[in-house]
């Protein structure tokens, strides 16, 4: 694999945890808990939608092959996306969805911070846009899930129980391939060892401020980045994709 | 507000454009402390450039005049005039003041 072909799957792979989980948060539309927080949510989705749309317009301009970023958004099947099976995760009760925020939140900061080093200008300069309001995702997050652990007995069950849940999906962010030692050896992506590390610091300051319990790891499922999924990607891409699939190079 | 309802207390958002400018009311949140409230002005209020500064204050903690008082708190200024500048002559040159 070629330096290209790596910066190209990595742009992928950042871009596609982006949309996925801005689709999943953008199912909340209408169905927030308040009318503030259902324009918090799909805020956030707008930013991800948009992180995503700049990651795929560059991933589309290192390749001369005639594809679009609508074409690598709406054309692509579960087998050729190459997101985390954290961000798929259906969204379950508030809690659930806001502890997949902390999850997610806390693993882009770290990577955006480290990739405001990258060699390639291009990912450094998006990075250090993403990183800003990542910054606010995961503070926006990370409170609910302070207030939620030291709220009332059914809070602090919904929000113990999310965690365990979501747990044995997380280790998923963290695997690299042949894309990541390429990249590593070009000194434009990083060791995700180390992002894991301040990942895992960042995490357990916020559950410990929640009185949390990290669960063991059981289950331990990977393969995003290889386009392995869980059964939800397929059923949340039928509905992203719809539009496209139906009326192809349809634009507004 | 009234207190038979499950709703997050409310708070006033006040909007500064930019650094040295005034606060304006902007509109108002719910929000159940000092942090959401602030995060969720923000989404609301401050998503299209509004402002670079926020604040946030409880509705219950704002004293505000009622209708009743506006006769005796306000009528009296209408027939003094010579508390608002127009009888001073502006110096040559001067385009604020």
């Amino acid at each position: 694999m070629n330096t290209k072909e790596a910066l190209y799957n990595f742009c992928l792979r950042l871009a596609d945890n982006n949309i996925v989980l801005g689709q999943r948060l953008a199912e909340w539309c209408s169905r927030g808990p308040i009318l503030e927080e259902d324009l918090a949510m799909t805020n956030i989705s707008l930013d991800l939608f948009g992180e995503a749309e700049s990651l795929y317009e560059y991933a589309v301009s290192l390749m001369d092959n005639n594809s679009t970023a609508d074409h690598l958004a709406f054309l692509r099947s579960e087998r050729e996306y190459f997101n985390n099976l954290l961000v798929e995760q259906p969204n379950g009760d508030f809690a659930q969805t806001m502890m997949k925020q902390v999850l997610f939140s806390a693993f882009a900061k770290h990577l955006y911070e480290a990739l405001c080093n990258s060699h390639d200008e291009t990912l450094k300069g998006l990075s250090a846009k993403a990183l800003k309001e990542t910054k606010y995702h995961l503070r926006h997050s990370s409170e609910w899930i302070i207030r939620f652990g030291n709220g009332t007995e059914e809070s602090i069950r919904r929000t113990q129980f999310a965690l365990n849940k979501l747990w044995r999906f997380t280790d998923d962010m963290f695997v690299m391939n042949d894309v990541d030692e390429e990249l590593i050896s070009m000194g434009i992506s990083f060791n995700l060892d180390d992002i894991h590390a301040k990942w895992k610091f960042t995490i357990s300051e916020i559950f410990a401020e929640a009185n949390l319990q990290i669960p063991d790891a059981n289950n331990v499922i990977t393969g995003g980045s290889k386009g392995f999924h869980t059964e939800h990607l397929g059923h949340l891409l039928c509905e992203m994709q719809y539009l496209q699939r139906v009326h192809p190079g349809a634009t507004w | 507000m009234s207190n038979n309802n499950n709703q997050f207390p409310q708070w006033e958002v006040f909007i500064q454009e930019k650094s040295g400018s005034p606060f304006e009311h902007a509109g108002s949140v719910h929000a159940t402390d000092k942090k959401m409230a602030l995060q969720n002005a923000r989404d609301i209020y401050t998503r299209r450039l509004e402002g670079r500064a926020l604040w946030v204050v409880m509705t219950d903690n704002i004293a505000s005049t009622t209708r009743d008082d506006e006769e005796e708190f306000f009528d009296p200024a209408e027939d003094k005039i010579y508390r608002t500048p127009n009888f001073y002559k502006m110096p040559a040159g001067t385009t604020n003041l």
